[in-house]
């Protein structure tokens, strides 16, 4: 008898400690695993409205779900290729110091 | 028919001036064409009229008028402009035409149409000869003039004005046709404008007939003034005339006498009558068919054609018992100019100048025949004149061309060809010349029977001594001897005896254009005056009758009688004309030098220093006004002055606006200003910018709060 | 507190933990394999939810590749031992009171939802959840297009990820 509040609140709280890692860490490769943090809370979203909804036949909570596992997979392939070139380029991996659309 | 002709014939003229001016100018065969042309349809046009007019039963004119300015509340209360031919217009456009249409003619031959360009001919000054080399040897001949175009454009213009005057039938347009006649004048004497003297002359020309046109504009006006119209034959109504004479105004004078008066003024201005005749003597530097234009055929006719016409006017309070004060001033400055003007002749050794003088003096026989109410003699006299003294002009000119011709060859160019001393046996060189102006010269004279001079001459003086102005009679009778004098001594000089100079002697006969037109204008001085032969002639009276007299008589309301016939006038005339010729001859036939004439007296000779009176009474202190008062007093300093307080004003002004308000406020506060703040806001703004992901990210996040927070309270909630 | 609760608390807090320690490790390894746990929590959550598939497929690519992706992006930006120092932003403080206010307003918003204590419904008996998930993902009458279009999307990332960490030498 779990209310669908506690898989709504859970999910909330993910993405609020996927937030503070974006946010706050230095290096970019962190960053991107807040990113990830934060599209799982997103995925339990979906998953929790699909189980909770009024018909559980209909699929399209869990075919949401999949597309994201498409795109964040998809995201992190490039975000991590974009931050080896980086790497390569300035040879930091450091978030603060890779500022040169600074004004 | 006849009406839409006389509308149409002053423009043939004003055409060709207009094509000339604009079109042929530079093709002089063109222009003559056209010109010549011009004249030549006029005279048609004009002939057709005559012969309408004379084949009439009872005529009284052909009138036709449209209304122009809108001065009245319905068309037919309009200002009318319109034609009007009665039979002293019929008769003043018949010798009009011819004339103008002869002189154009002779202009082709006078102006050296034809001949070669001369060596160093500019336009502006008279042509100077051309060399040419023929059979091996050279030698000069005359050179065609280089304004020949511009020459028949304004004599074109100039036959525009005349045809104007006479055909309208109001004062207004006859007055535009006199103002025109006086512009030309100042073109056309003016017409060799490079040189000084020429110029001076159309200026003079010019000013002195302005004087008398300011008065007669004046008379204009106070006609108007008081009848509200300027049609002949509205004015000439017995109520309106009546009217006229009864009301007194300035001086005493009746109102028609008054604006008769100044009316009179313009002519004596245009008509070169004392104290305005100063202007016609200067006036012959034009070309001489100007001179014959101008001094015979058209404009000084003009002059006496408007007097004639305000005739009716002149008269309206005269009773037959005295003459009233107007005509007597009339008849006298008439009779005075007449002799005055004959006495300056005697002395004269141009040849164009004694015909200057002659054309004074013999207006003033007009003018002084209108004064004492002779209608038909005055007009008559005005006919015969314009033929004959136009063809003596021409004779004149063509005599000047051959003269030219003799200083052209012997290349002598300090013998002045218009001098009368220097010619001499003149008839043997210039035959046709010879006896077309003594036919001329005759007729002038008043030469009894044969020439149309003496029947208008004499019909004066039998005028004014059968109606008892003795006076008035033996002025002009002794004018009229000094005529005859005069004249003679011309033709001798001229003509007879042996050749006095070299050039003389190489004179030769002018061209058939020039001696065409000669024949035609003798014709008409020998047989015009057998229209008018008085009734009470003995023995030719009668058998012809007085055609003339008839004629011209129907355009007053009453036909004026016929003058009783008395012997003492005939014999009068009689006398001072053969007498005159006679002296003539007999004076100067042995006379070889200026210094054996005896007649050269200063006081003539130099016109009795009136133009020295002139200018040092009027000329020289109205230049010294305009110099010093109107220009260096007024336009310098004063209306200079107040100019060059703006400039100054309009920079201060300027400067202040610019300093104090447009540089601090405009351009630093607003212009500058704006600059500052945005560079301030963007230099603190861009702190944003750090270029570091994660504080874009931060920043969004905070928006996104903001935003949410927003919608939601006054949205949601 | 019945025994799914009790369940769905123990998962929860396992992952919220995990997760906290993923943001705030200090070794970046260390990190990646927290992530790892993360990821494994979720998909015992996915299998609370009777998400049978989704939770296989959680560990497979997430775990299985995308967090062995991590490692191997860790390993190969670990030139200068960064990851040693301090791994907190400057303003991390900032960052920690934005996440905070982030959860109290969903927590806030989702209060006023009347659909939060919903329970589950009953789970169907002979439901083949796989072969429905199948068919809407191939049906054209389900969700075939963005199947296809997330293809076409994975497609460039590969291409893209490629391109551009090549190494040129």
């Amino acid at each position: 008898m779990v209310p669908l509040s506690w898989y709504l609140i859970f999910a909330a709280a993910l993405f609020s400690i996927g937030l503070f890692g974006v946010l706050s860490r230095r290096n970019a490769v962190a960053i991107l695993l807040g990113i990830e943090l934060m599209l799982n809370s997103v995925n339990i979203n979906l998953a929790a409205f699909w189980r909770y909804g009024k018909d559980v036949t209909v699929m399209t909570g869990q075919v949401f779900a999949i597309i994201v596992f498409a795109v964040a997979a998809a995201e992190v392939a490039v975000g991590l290729a974009l931050v080896i070139s980086v790497y390569r380029r300035r040879n930091t991996v450091v978030a603060d110091e890779i500022n040169m659309m600074k004004w | 028919m006849e009406t839409t002709l006389i509308w149409l014939i002053p423009l043939p003229p004003a055409l060709a001036f207009f094509l000339i001016v604009l079109f042929t100018n530079k093709s002089k065969m063109l222009s003559h064409t056209i010109g010549v042309g011009a004249a030549a349809l006029s005279w048609l046009g004009s002939m057709y009229v005559f012969y309408k007019a004379i084949t009439t039963e009872h005529f009284s004119g052909f009138a036709s008028s449209i209304p122009w300015l809108p001065t009245g509340l319905t068309p037919d209360k309009w200002f009318h402009i319109g034609v009007l031919i009665d039979p002293l217009g019929a008769a003043v456009l018949f010798f009009v035409s011819i004339t103008i249409f002869m002189i154009f003619l002779y202009s082709v031959g006078y102006q050296n149409f034809g001949q070669p360009d001369g060596d160093h001919d500019r336009a502006g000054l008279p042509p100077h000869g051309a060399t040419v080399e023929e059979h091996g040897h050279k030698h000069v001949v005359p050179s065609v003039e280089p304004m020949y175009s511009r020459f028949f454009a304004f004599l074109g213009l100039f036959a525009f004005g005349m045809y104007v005057l006479v055909v309208s039938d109001n004062l207004l347009t006859m007055f535009v046709g006199w103002e025109i006649m006086g512009l030309c004048s100042y073109l056309l004497i003016g017409f060799w404008y490079g040189k000084p003297s020429a110029r001076n002359a159309a200026v003079k020309a010019f000013m002195t007939t302005r004087i008398g046109d300011v008065f007669m504009l004046l008379g204009i006006s106070y006609l108007y003034s008081v009848t509200g119209t300027l049609t002949f034959r509205e004015i000439f109504t017995e109520e309106t005339l009546h009217m006229l004479a009864e009301s007194t105004t300035f001086f005493g004078m009746t109102v028609s006498g008054f604006i008769a008066l100044l009316l009179f003024i313009g002519t004596v201005g245009k008509s070169a009558q004392f104290p305005l005749h100063v202007w016609l003597p200067d006036a012959m530097e034009g070309p001489t068919p100007v001179s014959a234009m101008i001094h015979a055929a058209t404009m000084v006719s003009a002059g006496v054609y408007a007097v004639i016409r305000m005739f009716p006017l002149l008269t309206a309070d005269y009773t037959g018992h005295g003459l009233t004060t107007t005509m007597s001033i009339v008849a006298f400055i008439g009779a005075f100019t007449a002799l005055f003007a004959a006495t300056i002749a005697v002395a004269q050794n141009d040849i164009k100048r004694v015909l200057a003088y002659s054309t004074i003096s013999q207006l003033g026989f007009m003018i002084a025949a209108l004064g004492i109410s002779a209608y038909i003699a005055a007009a008559f006299h005005l006919v015969t004149h314009a033929f004959f003294k136009a063809l003596l002009f021409l004779g004149s000119g063509s005599v000047i061309h051959g003269m030219e011709h003799g200083v052209l060859h012997t290349g002598n160019h300090d013998v002045d060809p218009q001098d009368m001393y220097n010619m001499g046996g003149l008839r043997k060189k210039m035959p046709i010349t010879f006896w077309t102006f003594l036919i001329g010269g005759f007729a002038l004279s008043g030469f009894p029977l044969i020439t149309a001079g003496f029947w208008s001459k004499d019909e004066i003086l039998a005028d004014a001594w059968a109606h008892g102005h003795t006076a008035v009679f033996w002025t002009l009778a002794f004018a009229a001897l000094l005529t005859a004098f005069y004249t003679m001594r011309q033709i001798t000089l001229t003509f007879l005896g042996e050749p006095r100079t070299k050039e003389a002697e190489h004179a030769q006969e002018t061209p058939w254009t020039m001696t065409t037109p000669l024949v035609v204008l003798s014709v008409f001085a020998v047989t015009f005056g057998w229209v008018g032969i008085p009734e009470h002639f003995p023995v030719l009276g009668g058998l012809v009758p007085n055609w003339f007299h008839d004629f011209v008589g129907h355009t007053l309301h009453e036909v004026p009688e016929a003058v009783e016939f008395s012997i003492v006038p005939l014999l009068t005339s009689l006398g001072v004309a053969l007498g005159g010729l006679f002296f003539g001859w007999l004076a100067y036939r042995n006379v070889n030098s200026v210094s054996e004439d005896r007649l050269q007296i200063p006081f003539l000779k130099n016109k009795y220093y009136f133009d020295e009176i002139y200018d040092t009474v009027f000329v020289k202190p109205i230049y010294w006004f305009a110099e010093n008062i109107v220009y260096k007093l007024m336009d310098q300093q004063v209306i200079n002055g107040i100019l060059h307080l703006f400039g100054p004003a309009t920079d201060g002004v300027g400067s202040f606006i610019r300093n104090k308000f447009d540089l601090p406020f405009i351009n630093r506060l607003i212009g500058d200003g704006s600059a500052d703040v945005t560079y301030w806001f963007g230099g603190k703004l861009r702190a944003v910018q750090t270029g570091r992901i994660q504080h874009y990210l931060m920043l969004a996040l905070v928006t996104f709060i903001v935003i949410g927070v927003v919608l939601y309270i006054f949205v949601l909630a | 507190m019945t025994g799914e609760q009790i369940t769905f608390l123990a998962v929860a807090l396992f992952t919220l933990g995990s997760g906290f320690m993923v943001v705030t490790s200090g070794n970046l390894v260390h990190a990646a394999l927290w992530l790892v746990s993360t990821l494994f929590g979720v998909a015992v959550t996915y299998a609370v939810l009777d998400a049978s598939f989704l939770a296989v497929v959680q560990v497979v690519v997430y775990i299985g590749a995308i967090a062995i992706l991590f490692i191997f992006a860790v390993m190969l930006t670990r030139k200068d031992m960064r990851d040693q120092g301090p791994q907190m932003n400057k303003n991390w403080w900032f960052g920690a009171l934005l996440a905070v206010l982030t959860f109290a307003g969903l927590f806030f918003l989702l209060q006023g939802w009347d659909g939060m204590s919903r329970t589950a419904a009953v789970y169907p008996s002979n439901f083949d959840a796989v072969s429905e998930l199948g068919n809407a993902l191939t049906s054209p009458a389900g969700y075939v297009l963005p199947f296809e279009v997330a293809s076409v999307l994975l497609v460039a990332a590969l291409v893209g990820a490629v391109y551009v960490a090549f190494n040129r030498k």
